[in-house]
This record gives C-alpha cells, structure tokens and sequence, in this order.
C-alpha cells in the first residue's frame, strides 16, 4: 500500500508540472502589470521600469520560467508582490480556513446526501422518495451564490440568528467559528447534497438488486443490517469517486461563497491575487491547492483498497 | 406430518397490463428428510414457489393472492418480515443459481457464515469461528482454516457454490430450498455439488426442494419429482415412476428431450412452440398449442391434478387417449 501510495505521488509530478506551466502562462497572457499596479496611477514611466526591473518581469518569458523554477526546486514558492510576504506563508494562512469550510460543507453534503438518496432508494417511487429527489433538484439547480444571498437576508438580517458575514477562528472562539461558518457551508453544501442524493439513489438501487442482498436476506439478517452493512459497504465505492469530486468542487466553489460572505479564505487570497496581477501569489497559491487535491486523489484511490477487496494493491 | 404444506397457493406480479399470476393454486407438501425435484422450463414458476415460500419476493409488485405455506405449524403467508427472519436460516435456507454473485464480494466467506449463525444464535467469537471453520470442512473446503480469510473473488465457482452451502447449513435449516444449484458450474463440480447435497440429507436428515430445469439431476437426486408448467403443477410422482411411465404429455415430452444411451430412439424429440407469456397463456390446458394429443375438449376446461396411480397424479383430461395411442405399435 505504501508503495502504491509513493507510485502516485510520483506520477503526480506530471500534473503539477502542467499546472505550473499553464499558470504562469495564462497569467502572463492577461493584460495588466504587476508593476503599474504597485505604483500607482502618479507613477512615472520611468518609476514604474524601475519596479519591473526589481520584480525580474523586464526579462524574457522563458528566463522568467527557468527562475521561477529554479526556486521551487529549492523549496521558494516566491514572494508575494502584493503582502511582500513568503507566498508559502500567506498560502498556508489562508487555506486552513477554506479547508475548515470546506470539511463543514462536506460532513453537511455526506450527511443530507446519503440519508435523502439511502431514504429514497428504499422508499422507492413513494412520496419519501419523490420530497428527496426534490429536494436534491432543487440543491442541483439553486446557484449557491443566490441560496447564500437569501439565507443572509432571512437568517441574518431578518431572523439575526447569525452573523451576515465575517471569520472567527476556530482557535480562538469555536462556537463564534461555527457561526460564522455555518451559512457559507451550507450554501456550498446544498449543490453537492443534491448530487450526492442522486448519485446514492441510483446505487443504492443497484445494488439492492444484487443477489448476494438475496442472499442476505435468505439467511435471515435483520434488515437494518441487509441495508447498512450489505447494501451499503458495496454502494460506498461507487460513491467515494463522487466524494472525491466533490471535494475538488468545494474548495473551487470557496471562492464564490468566501466573496460573499468575506471570509478570508484561500479563494479570497487567489482572487485579490489574480485581480491585482500578483504573479507569484496566484502561481504559488494554485500550486499549492493543486498539490492539496492530488493528494485528496491519492487518498481517495487508497481509500478504494480499503473498501473493495478486489481492487486490493499488493 | 409433512415438514412443508403448501395448499392452493396462487402468487402475482402487478404488472403495467395489469396483474399476472406466476404460480396458480399450486399444492403440495414435503416430508422430513426428502428430496423434492421441481422440474419446469424457465418461467414456469420454480423459482417464484421457492421465493414465496421464503417470503423473499418484492412485496409489490408481487403478492400472495391465495393459499397457504404452513411450515412447522405456522403459516408463513401471514408472517410478518421480522418473524420470517427468524425462519429463515433455522428453519428454511436457500441457496441459489449463481454462485459467482451470490457472495457479497466486499467481506471475508468466513464473516459471511459466521454473520448468518450470529443472526440467530449467541455463542462465543470463538465457538462462532469454529463453527464457521467446521462448516467449510463439511462442505469440502481444503483448509478451511485458512479459507475462512479469504474474500468469494478468491474462489473458484464451486468453492463459492459450496460457500453458499455452508451458509445455508450454518442454522441445521430442516429444509433446504436449492435454486438450480448446479445450473452455473461445469459438469463434473455438478456432480460434486449433488453428490454433497445428497450426503448432507444423509447425515443432517434434512429436507431438500431441488429446482432445476435439467432431468439428469432429478433423477440423480430426488425423492419425488413435480412437474411445472406455465405456473400450474402438471404431473407430480415418485422419481423412479416418472421415469418409467411418464403421464402428462409435458413430462413426456421433456424426457424425450433428454439423450439417452439405452433406449433405442432415432433422435431427441423436441416439443414444438414455446412456454406462453403469462399474459398470454391459452384457455383450458395450457400445454394445449404445445400438445400432440390436444383435442377440442381441452381448451374448455382446465385440468385439475389428479391421482391416476398411488403417489402419481396428472392434470390431464385426455389420459386414456393418450395411453391407448402409445400402446399401439408405430
């Protein structure tokens, strides 16, 4: 298992390459300069060259390739043009944040997903089953940015049962941090609940169907245990590759929810970053959640072994 | 006693054309320790009387509109799911068709066998792992020690047919319900499989309904033998009898499909047409478009199982006519 897990680490090499290749492209590729933006709009011409000397963005594209990585290869992620701070070091401020929002939001998308699809594969073609699927298209068509909006407006401004935005730490005031969270995570949740219901439904039926759920049954199992322990431990594989997805489109669907709500996360960072050309940030900062989601994949592909034993690694 | 009564039994599919009986008022009772064949082509209804006797039909669309299934002194129609359960395993097991995916591939045989006598006994993890290592032993399972970490991906279809026994005999079941139990597997592992049916009645004394679309394995195992067709029972007679001196034209038209070496017959006969769809079937005899005795009486009224000879019935109307016209020479 551990060298399957080493394997994928180094074949991942690749993606991160590819990454940083397309990145420090495409920033590159946008109009806007990182040095008119420093200096402001009373800068001359000349002020404004000296800047571009100082930041290296006077040398050629390729020369400025082969630097940037040249530091990475020894662990320099850059500086942030913006802060003037380690990029590594503001990443690593921001991204807990979003991770704990991220991890709130997928507890709340396994926990509405798998109870409303197991609810509606049992109850199949019932009025459990049809409230469920409703529910899960209406999680799947409400843009979460909207569903954000009118939970502010309900819960905050109307009820004033939580705060309309802002960040508590964790650390410093859980109860204050799960306030604060609370509506942002369910915003981001309710889109991927919806999937996950469907996705549930679907398998759960599948597999219900199987004949070694026959065969369960035949041997006389209660049937919470026909369903909970037969049923689901085969249902779960297909609906770890859906988990992984969904992880990725949490942490990418942060970056809307953190605007609105102004929580400093690490898609508030990247956006401020790419808004103001900051090079190095958005470079780093995307290198880095990047290598965060391949090894959430790794974590994933590893998990698979530990749930189907005919995937099993040697 | 019998072991199992079952009386009038009638069971149907809601479908969207409207409701289909699978199997119409069928009737018969098996005794402690007896081997029991049901012979029948697909749809005939086999598997539907073993599923309804175990309560294991999804419940709509199908449902139970007549008939009782007593089985030690309980009528196990009127069961609720929870007192099924309990039968099920102790009373009645099942094993089934296909081996290869009637394991649940995800955990060890050993956890199987030992979740099925955890269901129903309280005994020590250690006397459970016993147990469970005794069973594949009795099963035919080489080191069944070691086996009993192994998941069904690592066993042959077999092994995984002689699995499914050892779940199924893990309670001591008095009747044992097998659902083509051999149909998946190569000819030689059959003969395994049947032979160790057959020593495990011997040695457990239990009662086995064996359903199969094949004579050869009727005739290798059972006791008595009833003959389905179209969901009605057509003929229902000690094995050797059955054999000797088929009744219905269906039996006898099924045996002539069998190939044998002694009798002196230019080829195998098939019977013409096919089963009727259950929407479909004919009025009167169902065998009748299929028939070569038919005659116009036999689509007015439909056969009742009858007893011509002791232990031997028929549903037939045209009987006399039918053994007058083999009595003749060719």
């Amino acid at each position: 298992m551990m060298g399957v897990a080493l394997r994928r680490l180094a074949s991942a090499l690749p993606v991160l390459l590819l990454v940083s290749l397309i990145t420090f492209g495409m920033m590159r590729l946008i109009p806007g300069d990182p040095a008119a933006a420093i200096a402001g709009l009373s800068a001359t011409p000349q002020q404004v060259a000296q800047i571009r000397a100082d930041l290296g963005l006077d040398q050629p594209f390729l020369q400025q390739l082969v630097h940037w990585y040249g530091g990475l290869l020894q662990g320099d992620l850059g500086r942030s043009i913006l802060m003037g701070r380690g990029v590594f070091a503001v990443t690593m401020e921001r991204l807990p944040v979003t991770l704990g929002l991220s991890a709130y939001a997928l507890v709340l998308t396994l926990l509405i997903g798998l109870l409303c699809g197991i609810a509606a594969a049992l109850k199949q073609n019932t009025i459990i089953d049809q409230l469920a699927m409703v529910f899960a298209m209406i999680g799947i068509s409400v843009p979460s940015f909207f569903l954000g909006l009118v939970m502010i407006i309900v819960f905050a401004v109307h009820l004033g049962w939580l705060p309309t935005g802002g960040y508590v730490p964790f650390a410093q005031d859980p109860w204050g941090w799960f306030r604060s969270v609370t509506m942002p995570a369910i915003s981001l949740a309710l889109l991927q609940a919806g999937l996950l219901a469907r996705i549930t439904r679907s398998t759960m039926l599948e597999v219900m169907r199987q004949d070694y759920i026959r065969t369960a049954r035949a041997k006389g199992l209660p049937y919470h245990q026909v369903v909970f322990r037969h049923a689901l431990a085969n249902a779960l594989i297909p609906i770890t590759t859906v988990v992984g997805i969904i992880i990725s489109l949490l942490l990418s669907g942060a970056v809307v929810t953190e605007a609105l709500f102004s929580i400093p996360g690490i898609g508030q960072l990247l956006t401020q970053a790419v808004l103001n050309r900051d090079y190095p940030m958005v470079q780093g900062g995307l290198l880095l959640v990047t290598g965060f989601l391949v090894l959430v994949n790794i974590g994933i592909d590893l998990l698979y072994a530990v749930l189907d034993p005919r995937v099993r690694y040697e | 006693m019998s072991l199992l009564e079952i009386r009038n039994l009638t069971t149907a599919f809601g479908t969207e054309s409207g409701q289909v009986t699978a199997i119409e008022d069928i009737s018969f009772g098996i005794e402690p320790g007896e081997i029991l064949g049901i012979v029948g082509e697909s749809g005939s209804g086999k598997s539907v009387t073993a599923l309804t006797v175990m309560g294991l039909l999804p419940r709509p669309p199908a449902k139970i509109l007549s008939g009782s299934v007593m089985f030690d002194g309980q009528d196990l129609t009127k069961l609720s799911e929870r007192q099924l359960q309990k039968i099920r395993g102790p009373g009645i097991a099942m094993i089934f068709q296909e081996p290869m995916t009637s394991l649940n591939p995800v955990f060890r045989i050993g956890e199987q066998i030992m979740e099925t006598i955890r269901a129903h006994e309280r005994l020590s993890p250690r006397a459970l792992r016993d147990r469970a290592v005794q069973l594949l032993a009795k099963v035919g399972i080489p080191s069944p020690e070691r086996r009993m970490d192994d998941y069904p991906h690592q066993l042959s279809g077999g092994q995984r047919q002689r699995v499914m026994i050892a779940i199924a005999l893990a309670c001591n079941p008095r009747l044992l319900i097998a659902d083509e139990p051999t149909t998946a597997l190569d000819v030689t592992i059959q003969a395994q499989i049947l032979d160790l049916l057959m020593d495990l009645r011997d040695e457990l004394g239990m009662a086995i309904m064996i359903i199969t679309h094949n004579m050869g394995v009727v005739a290798e195992t059972a006791d008595r033998v009833l003959v389905m067709y179209a969901g009605r029972i057509v003929e229902q007679s000690p094995v050797e009898r059955l054999f000797d001196a088929p009744l219905h034209p269906y039996t006898r038209g099924l045996l002539d499909c069998v190939p044998s070496l002694e009798h002196d017959r230019p080829r195998l006969v098939a019977i013409p047409g096919s089963l009727p769809e259950p929407a479909r079937r004919p009025s009167g005899c169902r065998f009748r478009p299929r028939c070569a005795h038919a005659a116009p009486a036999c689509a007015e009224t439909l056969p009742i199982l009858a007893e011509r000879a002791p232990a031997h019935a028929a549903a037939c109307i045209r009987l006399p006519e039918i053994a007058a016209a083999m009595a003749e020479p060719a």
